[in-house]
């Protein structure tokens, strides 16, 4: 009966409602109804509640609480291990993004399924891998860096690479396909006039993917600020040394110490940001 | 209709790799190897290292197979009921429209965004003992299942939505005026079309359910039999036992591998068909 329905002539104008408005407008508030509770109770109601309950407790707490020691230090440590693993995935991210769409190469196909490894994986694996590597005592490579006096677990370096593994797709995946579809003329025209390679890249390729690129850098930088699992395992989670901003809300909330509803907060407040910009920059996939 | 098309100029524009590209690919490829291939060949080296008496008594004690059933149970129930109301929810937004809708829409990005552990303390907060409303799934199942369907909201949804965009709504309007039930008209004409959508947002949201970790930390209490596999891995590194750890790992590895692969087949086939 579908086929049939397919190839019936479409010419109806006006076409005729053969079911009454009443019922197709129940129906249709019953569906808007599910959909909207459906996300209020397991999304939006939590988050209100969280911002109510910091608000509750007052103003002088919530700067106690975000301006404590070991959340000040926890920001630095949070900047600096986010602020490398995006750096890190971008030219990653931009390189590779540019050797698929352009390039062939043997397994260039395999490359594009690894590619997307990572996202599959649970955090807690991806911190027990990156120990399994390169911890000291535990690590293939461990009495090699314990020799070169090089501490990648339960140190910044570690925290690093377990924060660029969880986001490494994020901005292949949002550069490629914008590469794909834009073909290669602009670039073959800018080669016949005699721009190297370098120039190719930043004049043509890069403000061609500028959109997509700032869209995957957002993803990814909120992606790197909200690791947890990963960075628990491979930092040690040492208070005030390797603790990022999610380890601290850890904490305090196991431990029933004041301060992590407020800097949970904080990183709703980062998110939103991230989601605006997102909401932003979406539209724009076309640039 | 412009797909083929595009492929067709595609191909052979791909140039053969100079001395930068080249060297490029090289510096990929080693990169992907430090971070990613050799860490996780270290997991299943280290899981089998015992052989395979070893690795049976990691994986089917008792407190492994409870983590592993629930974990494999609940990201099961979570792709099921996500993808029924993840389609529903993409359904609402595309045909339906009503004030507060982009709100809505943003809402649906929060999970994403959302730190997981934030997430965990969000629905502790609202689920859990200090409930405001009076629900209290603190360490029980159902905590660990809101958890899971919280974090996994948006991937049917995303992934229906374009394609229920794209949908041509000739077909429906056919029907309709041939005298379908609205209901019939989107099972016989709008299901078929965003199937493979469905499905593969689903796989995905499976895929984050079986890893999941922070979300469901602080929700399920930490207790044996609320621990889903990556808490009760994480609890193995603690204890230093790496090649426990490493083994049920290696278990969850081959899960989300057997994933990867079905959505794969389901990509080929729609793409074929389209």
């Amino acid at each position: 009966m579908a086929s049939d329905l397919l190839e019936a002539p479409v010419a109806a104008p006006a076409p005729v409602r053969p079911v009454r408005p009443r019922k197709r407008r129940l129906t249709r508030y019953a569906l808007r109804f599910v959909a909207v509770a459906y996300v209020a109770a397991l999304v939006a109601m939590p988050v209100v509640v969280v911002v109510w309950r910091t608000i509750d407790q007052g103003a002088s707490t919530f700067w106690h609480a975000i301006t404590a020691p070991d959340a000040v230090h926890a920001y630095q440590v949070t900047a600096q291990v986010a602020g490398l693993a995006v750096l890190i995935n971008t030219v990653f991210g931009v390189g590779v993004a540019i050797l698929l769409a352009r390039y062939r190469f043997p397994g260039r196909s395999l490359l594009n399924v690894l590619i997307d490894v990572p996202v599959s994986i649970s955090p807690i694996i991806v911190g027990l891998a990156l120990v399994l590597v390169f911890g000291w005592t535990t690590g293939w490579f461990g009495p090699a860096l314990q020799n070169a006096g090089i501490e990648v677990i339960f140190s910044t370096p570690g925290m690093v690479l377990a924060t660029a593994f969880v986001a490494l797709p994020l901005v292949v995946r949002e550069v490629l396909p914008v590469l794909e579809e834009e073909g290669i003329e602009q670039e073959q025209a800018a080669r016949s006039l005699g721009a190297n390679a370098w120039q190719r890249l930043v004049r043509i390729t890069l403000p061609t993917v500028k959109w997509a690129l700032a869209y995957g850098v957002v993803l990814s930088v909120a992606r790197a600020l909200g690791e947890f699992g990963a960075v628990r395992v491979v930092s040690g989670d040492v208070s005030g040394q390797t603790q990022t901003l999610t380890l601290v809300v850890d904490e305090r909330a196991e431990q029933f110490e004041p301060g992590a509803y407020q800097l949970s907060v904080v990183l709703i407040a980062v998110s939103a940001i991230c989601i605006v910009a997102i909401s932003l920059l979406r539209p724009r996939g076309e640039c | 209709m412009t797909v083929p098309a595009a492929r067709v100029t595609a191909a052979p524009a791909r140039a053969r790799l100079g001395g930068w590209s080249g060297a490029g690919l090289g510096v990929a490829v080693l990169w992907l190897s430090l971070l990613v291939l050799l860490p996780l060949a270290a997991v299943v080296a280290t899981g089998a290292g015992d052989g395979w008496s070893g690795f049976w008594s990691a994986v089917s004690n008792h407190a492994a197979l409870t983590a592993i059933r629930l974990t494999v149970l609940s990201a099961l129930a979570v792709a099921a009921i996500n993808a029924v109301l993840g389609t529903l929810i993409a359904w609402v937004l595309v045909r339906d429209s009503f004030r507060g809708k982009r709100i809505v829409e943003a809402v649906i990005d929060i999970p994403f965004a959302l730190p997981t552990i934030v997430a965990g303390l969000v629905l502790l907060t609202l689920y859990g003992q200090q409930s405001s409303i009076g629900v209290h799934w603190y360490a029980t199942n159902q905590g660990v299942l809101v958890a899971l369907l919280f974090v996994t909201l948006p991937f049917v949804v995303r992934t229906v939505q374009p394609v229920l965009l794209a949908l041509d709504r000739e077909a429906e309007e056919a029907a309709a005026s041939l005298g379908a039930e609205p209901f019939t008209t989107f099972r016989r004409i709008v299901l078929p079309a965003i199937a493979p959508a469905v499905a593969s947002g689903a796989a995905l949201a499976f895929g984050r359910a079986m890893g999941e970790y922070g979300s469901v930390l602080l929700i399920s209490g930490g207790l044996p039999r609320t621990s889903v596999a990556s808490q009760y891995v994480f609890a193995q590194i603690q204890n230093d036992e790496y090649v426990s750890a490493a083994a049920v790992s290696t278990v969850l590895l081959l899960i989300s591998i057997v994933v990867l692969a079905v959505l794969g087949q389901v990509h080929r086939r729609a793409a074929r068909r389209g």
